[in-house]
């Protein structure tokens, strides 16, 4: 067993947990937080991903006990259902998810992805091949590809507007 | 708030949940107690079991039990089974092979579950499962369809002899022997559907407890239609009585036809809450979805098309091998068949057909319904050999298509279906036209001039959604009724409440059940809330597949809708001494027209439910069923237009644009109706060119995670152009016909059509790899050079 301290969206959280315990277990069984989803198993679908020291990592490829003493990021951290950030309100505005269950990833990587270009630095070849790492069954990635654009062109302009 | 009724672009009611995280799918359920199961799975693709030791898993840490074929079958739990009754040609019924949920003699398929360990972890269960010592003798394997029909071929069942399920046909073999007997032109062609695994990216999983005090089960799981599940699961497999068991489709990722199904794991939890005294909860991982989830298509065929000397069609002959893996998974046997060979006639005047389907067992995974099911199949040979038979004659694929359109309705085909209402001309010309099919040439040239390969392939699909009516599936082998059920809830203070008898798992119906309500009655969307995926809640349903939620689900509404409104009505008129024919409904208010008279629908709702003055002799409250029986298939249909670049020295395919023009009947939300299309394209393009599962001559599927099988990614596709054109189906209230599977249906053979135009050799299977086309190119390099 292993003592695993982390914050978890800005909380500080202590568990006891078995050595092997991947970080998305730690994640979801442990803590109780279901956002984040195991589509896999292999790192490849991407529906786990959630940010950790600020990168984006597919928390089924991570132990838990590597993540000791980091701040991880989840989908529930990022904003609520009364104040969504720009990337889960253009996932909605878009029609960007269907059945939900990759969206968690889905949003995750595109903060990242937008975080790491500069807001309105995409464009639609680039948001298709960071979007590489995920995959979706549902939306053909048509409006999710929509939603991520919109959602940095939108991020560039408050961006703007605050300065 | 602007009432978004019929037609809105209404953004999704359920959106807010899953995209913060609170979304509620099985996996995400925690019951006090639980357990967690982990199954023993067979390596091996055919073999004897010949010994289960456990000793060794049971003596390991949390370990509650090891359960195995034996017990199950002790226990009186019966076999699964497959629904849908198929005859042979010759009058015999199709030959069912025993399939147990935990198999304690022969393993038919790698994957086969022969023992299931609870314990209190789910790590403890896997690390119990991999100590548990299956001794095996191994049989010989058949994998192909065609190997599996030969003489002295392993037999996978002995109930199926020669491995032959059914030889079955439909349609008048003497006219197409005398059509092809007069024929000008015949062009012939093998056709191979490969098989695809579906995929939705949330994993099967069950949680199921029981309560012994109440006797009572309950089970959440992920299902398409929770109501036959448990019916199924009580009346077939005998794991507990339809009143005692509750079973919950909760938040659930994705279908695609995949969960449709009772698979054994689900059944396995149930069973084994009750003997081990604890919830217990099971999650696949990928590789076991991969080898336990219903497979899709697969399917050898022999196609030949007759033209007379105006290259008009005078006949289709058919002969088709369809793979059904190895066990008949729920309707499965309707799949190659009802689903299939009744499409043939596509959107053509087809005067003669023949159809010979023979389905086969191999020790591969179960096929059944995947996205489109036998639709996809139909459309793709049919597709092909249009496409073919044009180059053949030398006219463009769209004029040889148009040449032979159906344009009188109804239209009757020689293999049942009977087209209700369509515009082909209309969505050919729209796809045509958005494509610039005119200015293909200047393109391909242009292309030329880079080194590069470019085609363009059409695609004209036509599918069959909603299949009823009850007594004609029934007719046809069904063992169920294919009818969809609501009730609508008027609450004392005026929301509305619906609940159907549909399941949404990504299809929206929150959203665009509640536009149904929001027309209607003039309320605002968050009045409305739509329930589903809970027996305990909806009165009996059929639930979500073959695109029939609208058609059919919301045809339901409609006539639940008829009856409130009715009632509503007569409260109205009487409150306010008018004449019911004088009630009009508009902005939340019940009014009587000329007048300024009005009620508001809360006023009425609360008067109904007060019960102190209401029409003589009527029962208080505002509460409606329905259940709905359609009179025929809905019929969608379009025109997909695929244009490839191909680079020769890599065989890599550029999909450069993709234009659909989609006939769907009457849209109510075109925001999801749109989603829905990008989606089925997706999983089409995804089986053109990526998407295949491959086993080896042992039955080891090769191709068991998504580092093997290629998934369609954002990157390996385009952005689409769509349209939609409205001939309204006159067989239901709304004049709906269904969007859900369209996109699967008719986008693999455009984007075949369009790579065997640029590389201008027919010779290409799916998936279209760069490994095949780049052979392909080269070879057409050097019969150039030659």
């Amino acid at each position: 067993m292993s003592r695993v301290s982390l914050v978890l969206n800005g909380k500080s959280v202590s568990s006891d947990v078995e050595d092997r315990t991947l970080l998305v277990s730690f994640i979801r069984d442990v803590r109780g937080l279901t956002g984040t989803h195991v589509g896999c198993d292999t790192s490849q679908c991407g529906a786990c991903v959630v940010h950790v020291d600020g990168k984006a990592v597919k928390s089924c490829t991570m132990l838990a006990a590597q993540a000791d003493g980091s701040e991880v990021v989840t989908l529930e951290g990022i904003g609520s259902a009364d104040s969504l950030h720009p990337v889960q309100a253009a996932f909605r505005e878009h029609h960007g998810l269907q059945c939900g269950f990759c969206t968690p990833g889905m949003i995750m990587s595109a903060v990242d992805m937008i975080n790491r270009h500069g807001a309105g630095n995409l464009d639609e070849a680039t948001i298709r091949d960071e979007l590489e790492g995920n995959i979706c069954r549902c939306t053909g990635y048509h409006n999710i590809v929509k939603a991520i654009k919109a959602a940095s062109d939108q991020m560039a302009g408050m961006a703007q507007a605050a300065e | 708030m602007a009432i978004e009724g019929i037609g809105a672009r209404a953004l999704r009611k359920e959106d807010k949940r899953f995209i913060t995280g609170k979304g509620r799918y099985t996996d995400d359920m925690v019951l006090p107690g639980m357990g967690h199961a982990a199954f023993v799975r067979s390596p091996h693709a055919h073999a004897k079991v010949t010994g289960i030791d456990a000793s060794a898993a049971l003596a390991m840490p949390g370990v509650d039990a090891v359960l195995t074929g034996d017990q199950l079958v002790g226990d009186g739990i019966g076999n699964l089974i497959c629904g849908w009754m198929i005859h042979s040609k010759d009058g015999t019924p199709m030959k069912m092979g025993g399939w147990r949920a935990l198999e304690p003699e022969v393993v038919r398929h790698v994957g086969q579950a022969v023992a299931v360990v609870v314990a209190d972890t789910a790590a403890q269960a896997r690390d119990a499962a991999d100590a548990v010592v299956v001794d095996y003798e191994e049989l010989a394997a058949v994998v192909d369809p065609v190997a599996a029909l030969e003489p002295g071929a392993p037999q996978v069942h002995p109930e199926a002899e020669g491995n032959l399920i059914y030889d079955w046909e439909i349609g008048d073999s003497a006219a197409v022997d005398a059509a092809f007997a007069g024929a000008a032109h015949v062009t012939k062609m093998e056709i191979r559907n490969n098989r695809l695994v579906p995929n939705p990216m949330e994993p099967r999983a069950a949680l199921a407890s029981y309560d012994d005090a109440e006797e009572h089960h309950t089970l959440y799981t992920t299902s398409q239609n929770p109501h036959v599940a448990r019916l199924v699961l009580s009346a077939f497999y005998n794991v507990a009585p339809e009143h005692k068991l509750r079973v919950i489709a909760p938040d659930v990722g994705g279908g695609f036809g995949s969960k449709i199904y009772i698979y054994p794991e689900e059944m396995v939890c149930l069973w084994a809450s009750k003997r081990v005294g604890r919830p217990v909860k099971w999650v696949s991982d990928r590789t076991e979805a991969f080898l336990t989830d219903a497979h899709g298509r697969d399917h050898v065929s022999e196609a030949e098309l007759a033209l007379d000397a105006d290259n008009k069609i005078v006949g289709l002959r058919v002969k088709t091998i369809a793979n059904l893996g190895a066990y008949m998974s729920l309707f499965s046997s309707a799949v190659p068949t009802y689903l299939y060979a009744t499409l043939l006639s596509g959107q053509y005047n087809i005067p003669a057909i023949h159809a010979n389907v023979k389905t086969v067992y191999t020790n591969t995974t179960a096929v059944d319904a995947y996205r489109g099911a036998g639709r996809p199949e139909a459309t793709y040979l049919l597709e092909r050999i249009m496409e073919t038979a044009a180059r053949e004659v030398g006219l463009s694929p769209a004029d040889f298509r148009r040449k032979n359109f159906v344009r009188e309705f109804p239209h009757q085909t020689p293999v049942i279906m009977c087209y209700d209402a369509g515009d082909y001309d209309a969505t050919l010309d729209a796809a045509l036209s958005a494509a610039d099919y005119a200015g293909f040439a200047a393109r391909k040239a242009e292309a030329a001039s880079r080194g590069k390969l470019r085609g363009i392939g059409l695609s004209c699909y036509i599918e069959a959604c909603g299949i009823a009516p009850s007594a004609a599936v029934g007719s046809l082998g069904a063992g169920v009724g294919l009818w969809e059920s609501a009730e609508v809830r008027v609450n004392p203070v005026g929301t509305v409440e619906v609940l159907t008898g549909s399941h949404s798992h990504g299809q929206g119906h929150e959203t665009t059940f509640a536009q149904l309500i929001c027309e209607r009655f003039g309320l605002d969307s968050d009045a409305v809330s739509i329930v589903h995926g809970d027996t305990d809640k909806v009165q009996f349903g059929m639930g979500t597949y073959g695109s029939r939620s609208g058609a059919v689900g919301m045809s339901a509404i409609v006539k639940a809708l008829d009856k409130v409104e009715d009632k509503a009505k007569k409260i109205a008129a009487h409150l306010m001494e008018a004449s019911e024919g004088d009630i009009q409904i508009e902005g939340g208010e019940l009014k009587v027209a000329g007048t300024d008279k009005k009620l508001s629908f809360t006023e009425v709702a609360l008067a109904a439910y007060t019960a102190h003055n209401l029409p003589e002799g009527m029962e208080p409250g505002l509460k409606e069923g329905a259940f709905y029986d359609p009179s025929n298939f809905t019929f969608p249909a379009g025109t997909y237009v695929c244009e490839v670049e191909i680079d020769p020295e890599t065989g890599k395919t550029e999909i450069v644009s993709f234009v659909a023009a989609d006939d769907f009947g009457k849209v109510i939300n075109p925001m999801i109706v749109e989603g829905q299309v990008h989606g089925g394209l997706v999983q089409g393009i995804g089986q053109a060119l990526l998407e295949n599962a491959a086993y080896d001559e042992n039955g080891q599927l090769l191709t068991a995670s998504y580092m093997d099988y290629t998934m369609p990614r954002a990157d390996d596709v385009p952005s689409f152009s769509l349209s939609t054109h409205e001939t309204l189906c006159p067989g239901n209230p709304l004049g709906m016909k269904g969007c859900g599977e369209a996109g699967a249906i008719g986008s693999p053979p455009a984007v075949i059509n369009a790579i065997t135009d640029a590389i201008g050799s027919n010779d290409l299977t799916m998936p279209a790899t760069p490994e095949k086309v780049w052979h392909l190119c080269q070879s057409q390099l050097k019969q150039a050079a030659e």
